[in-house]
């Protein structure tokens, strides 16, 4: 005969309001197996779980239930609990008689006997539960960061200081990001290089960082503690360890005016080129897709032309012969730090769901540019040399008209939340293009100024009051060219007229979008994203950087819009993590996971193709001596996740899940429909 | 090809020049016209701006008669008409309650089922690639402005055609024809539609700037799909003018016009002839001339 103790929790009210918790536990302390059923007011607080803690030694128990809340809120508190006072964890289920319960029925009654009922079930499982352990894996205590912006950067500096070692993998041919082409930030308009580029020299020149630069992430497999990377470095045509950056190369590259992807096309490169001088590594890449050499080489001429940047070389760097590589890494975690990219405004778009915004000529139009082409334009190291000068005919704007939330907050654009940063740095724009151009006038139009951060809202307001932005609550239809100007076409809400300004320059605040190839990236490591790609987080409040697959953090704009501060700070949260993980020698999972009974296993190898985190491989039963008897399925026990869905599918029965095996559940069934 | 036909009342009356080319014009492409027995108004923006449940009810009387003489396409060349018939299909499409209710007020059963579709639909339906190989001259001479107004694209959820803000369906067709659409401001811009009794005045600002927007980017004349559009901008063009004191002379024709010229057929056959703006026969005729 079990002895099995039940304790109800009131959780204040939020239970006791609808269930009558005390004739419950009178109820279920005549089931068959309960030795003891009471209650207490928060089961989950110290004196609760010191009441459930003695009554398990006290009274001897032998299996707990637990009916309180969800067991995703408190299952682990209470298998703690167990565990001090000398039970094995396994041994204790949750019943929840709050969400299931309390909280979805009214009357009282109803909802005292519906509790008994899911009592009785779990009562039902914990006999049938037996002993568990959790499973012990090593740890490979290296870490891979994904995506070398002010993010990636932070985590891997952070993660190395703390004794680590890193890899950190960017595909473009310098670390520095997004932040790296901003002209100055908010709220305290520091120089954005001057703040950054230190950061990137560290990362360089770090003992403990392996920086893998114009290289990509092609695969991800293993699990937490035993990851293993495949990165792809791309073709750099240049011999990174020779090579000394001295620019002798692209200085002789006669193949100019190709748009500068760090410049977002306001400015142009050569074919062997470093994006921006204070790159990192200060190395140069040749673009295949534009050098004469690579292309004359790709159509099979035998003399290729030019190779002036080879000619050029005293160190000799210059490979023409250069292929992609394939490098594996083995790290115990995974920093996620893949960033943002902006909506794209023109018509078509990556995906159907989204639609473009046409009428405001983004692409037709040379002067209507996006936020971050206007960075360049007014930054120190941009084309223009920190001169604002417009595309189209390089005149100093005397008019500039900001439009912020260009897709944001737009549901007929596809896209419904907030891009968070744009208030700020339209403000910020509008304000440097007024220290500029002290003479030319600047107009906002905006839906509402979101301006929630430390010192963020009197910027807002210095940008309004002291450097005289013409803010305009409204939205902006169309903008037209009319006799060579462009004349945008708005609505100013508050004085209630519509608008008509000639502008010589248009900034669009177009929304934040994640990053292309993530999802294609995160789904191998079974990390979720919300219904915008951004990748999702365990918990939004109590694991903000964690994700549902241990050992995979994210920080930064890839879960979510975010600006510099909250995307260090979210960086620095998730090397924390990193190193939580990394302090000790082996770590423990959860031991509910599948088992193949193997004598009884066909090899027919549904649930190999079935098995969605690719846990369960193809192999033989061999006798004492080595030879095949059989071929079975195996689970990877490091792998497993415990969904179930092999165990549904197997047609001849022979898989079971520990912690929730056949038995368990149908002995739970009965609880009800007997 | 057939399709069902809903003229509504424009097209039986001050635009019957509007019907005259549609139906010159897809009789050519081989397009037989169904045109919907004992059809009732669309209630258009007098209905929907007084009583929702007539609104729907009114569009919903001649989907069902479509359904029950078992059409499964509807062309309704006016957009209002177009736009009413899309809403109503929708509204009693996905509420089975209001389903039952507008099929008891109507007097026959309605289920939503036919498709609705604007003259740019049907020209889509048959093929650009098939109209083009049987044009039988090209449409060189033309720079037109291919005018949507308000209705064709919006809104956007009821009649889920074309981009709302920056639509190229009529372009492509003419394009494919040989014409040369310009790049202009008001291609969705309103005209004024049937406020040009109660509000002349407002009206002639509104059209008065759509013509002048078409004569500023180059175009020698501008295409429309909306009789009501074409009112506005054709046969008001003399009184912006003089209310005005400029000189537009912009001919304006349907996109059935020009698809018919393209085809072979002469201004009569279209009802061109018809149309009031100085130089629309001009126009039409140098064209073919020079073709010639």
């Amino acid at each position: 005969m079990s002895r099995v103790g039940v304790f109800l929790c009131w959780c204040g009210e939020n239970i006791a309001r609808t269930v009558d918790v005390e004739r419950a536990a009178e109820e279920i302390s005549r089931f068959p197996g309960v030795r003891v059923a009471t209650t207490y007011k928060y089961m989950c607080s110290d004196p609760g779980q010191t009441k459930l803690r003695s009554t398990i030694e006290t009274e001897r128990l032998d299996g707990v239930v637990v009916a309180a809340c969800s067991p995703h809120m408190h299952l682990r508190t209470f298998r703690n609990a167990a565990a001090m006072a000398g039970l094995n964890s396994y041994l204790l289920e949750m019943a929840n008689i709050r969400e299931h319960c309390s909280w979805v029925h009214h009357d009282r009654p109803v909802a005292t006997g519906k509790a008994v009922d899911i009592v009785r079930m779990a009562v039902n499982k914990v006999m049938a539960n037996r002993v568990l352990e959790p499973i012990r894996v090593p740890v490979t205590r290296r870490a891979l960061v994904v995506g070398g912006g002010v993010t990636g950067i932070q985590a891997a500096l952070d993660i190395a200081d703390a004794g680590y070692e890193v890899a950190l993998v960017e595909r473009e041919p310098s670390i520095g990001g997004k932040m790296a082409g901003l002209s100055e930030t908010f709220p305290t308009l520091d120089c954005s290089q001057c703040i950054l580029t230190p950061r990137m020299v560290e990362v360089g020149q770090h003992p403990k960082i392996t920086l893998y630069s114009y290289s990509e992430v092609a695969k991800v497999e293993g699990f937490v503690g035993n990851f293993t990377v495949t990165i792809r470095k791309k073709a750099r045509y240049v011999d990174t360890s020779v090579c000394t950056g001295c620019g002798d190369c692209w200085g002789r590259c006669p193949v100019k005016k190709i748009p500068s992807e760090f410049d977002y096309g306001t400015g142009t490169r050569r074919a062997i080129y470093l994006p921006f001088p204070q790159a990192v590594p200060a190395r140069p890449v040749v673009d295949a897709e534009h050098c004469t050499y690579l292309i004359d080489k790709a159509a099979g001429r035998a003399k290729p032309r030019c190779g002036a940047c080879q000619k050029k070389c005293e160190a000799n760097a210059v490979n023409f012969d250069d292929v992609d590589e394939q490098v594996v890494e083995q790290v115990g975690a995974v920093v996620m730090a893949t960033g943002y990219e902006l909506y794209s405004i023109g018509q078509q778009q990556p995906n159907p769901a989204i639609s473009g915004y046409p009428e405001y000529g983004h692409g037709r139009f040379p002067d209507v540019i996006d936020g971050l082409q206007y960075e360049r334009l007014v930054s120190a190291s941009g084309p223009t040399g920190g001169e604002l000068r417009r595309p189209s005919d390089g005149q100093i704007p005397k008019t500039v008209v900001f439009i912020s939330c260009v897709g944001s907050r737009d549901d007929a654009k596809g896209i419904s939340y907030c891009s968070k940063i744009c208030c700020m740095y339209t403000a910020k724009h509008a304000m440097l293009y007024r220290h500029k151009v002290p003479d030319g006038t600047v107009h906002v139009f905006y839906m509402d100024i979101r301006a929630g951060g430390k010192s963020y809202d009197e910027f807002v307001r210095r940008a309004i009051e002291q450097d005289g932005a013409h803010y305009h609550r409204g939205r902006v239809a169309r903008i037209t060219a009319e006799r060579g100007a462009l004349v945008v076409h708005g609505n100013d809400t508050l004085l209630g007229k519509p608008m008509r300004i000639e502008a010589d320059l248009v900034v669009l605040a177009t929304a934040i979008r994640p990053a292309t190839g993530v999802t294609r990236l995160a789904q191998q490591m079974n990390v979720g994203t919300d219904e915008n790609g951004f990748l999702s987080e365990s918990h939004p409040k109590l694991r903000p950087v964690e994700t549902p697959a241990a050992g995979v953090f994210i920080a930064g704009a890839c879960r979510g819009p975010a600006d510099i501060p909250e995307s260090v700070a979210q960086a620095s949260a998730a090397a924390g993590k990193v190193a939580v993980l990394f302090a000790r020698d082996e770590l423990t999972r959860e031991p509910e996971i599948a088992h193949i009974n193997e004598s009884t296993c066909a090899g027919c190898w549904t649930c190999v193709r079935a098995c969605p985190y690719t846990a369960i491989e193809r192999t033989n039963v061999t006798d004492q001596r080595g030879n095949v008897v059989k071929p079975t399925a195996r689970v990877n026990a490091g792998l497993c996740m415990g969904c179930g869905t092999c165990v549904a599918l197997c047609p001849s029965k022979s898989v079971d899940l520990d912690g929730f095996s056949e038995e368990q559940m149908y002995a739970q069934l009965e609880g009800i429909a007997l | 090809m057939k399709f069902g036909y809903y003229p509504g009342c424009a097209l039986h009356g001050s635009s019957n020049d509007y019907e005259q080319s549609v139906r010159a014009c897809l009789r050519l492409l081989g397009v037989e016209l169904d045109e919907l027995r004992d059809w009732v108004c669309c209630g258009a923006s007098a209905a929907h701006s007084i009583n929702r449940t007539l609104s729907i009810a009114l569009p919903a009387r001649n989907l069902a008669i479509a359904e029950r003489d078992g059409l499964s396409e509807l062309l309704a060349p006016c957009p209002m008409c177009s736009m009413e018939l899309c809403n109503s299909r929708q509204q009693v499409r996905y509420d089975e309650s209001l389903r039952a209710k507008i099929s008891d007020i109507v007097e026959l059963p309605v289920q939503g089922s036919v498709e609705v579709l604007n003259l740019i639909q049907v020209f889509q339906r048959i093929g650009i690639d098939e109209i083009a190989d049987r044009a039988t001259r090209a449409l060189r001479e033309y720079h037109p402005a291919c005018y949507y107004g308000c209705l064709l694209t919006r809104p956007r959820s009821v009649v889920e055609f074309d981009d709302p803000e920056h639509p190229t369906s009529m372009a492509e067709i003419l394009t494919a024809l040989g014409a040369d659409p310009v790049a202009w401001n008001c291609a969705t811009e309103c005209c004024g539609a049937g406020m040009t009794m109660a509000a002349s005045d407002t009206v002639v600002d509104l059209a008065d700037r759509i013509l002048s927007d078409a004569r500023a980017h180059d175009a020698n004349c501008v295409v429309v799909a909306c009789p009501m559009c074409h009112v506005n901008l054709d046969l008001k063009q003399a009184e912006i003018e003089r209310a005005r004191k400029v000189r537009h002379e912009l001919p304006v024709y349907y996109l059935s016009d020009l698809v018919g010229l393209a085809l072979g057929l002469d201004e009569r056959a279209l009802g061109i002839d018809r149309h009031l703006a100085p130089g629309t026969l001009a126009l039409a005729g140098s064209a073919r001339v020079s073709e010639e």
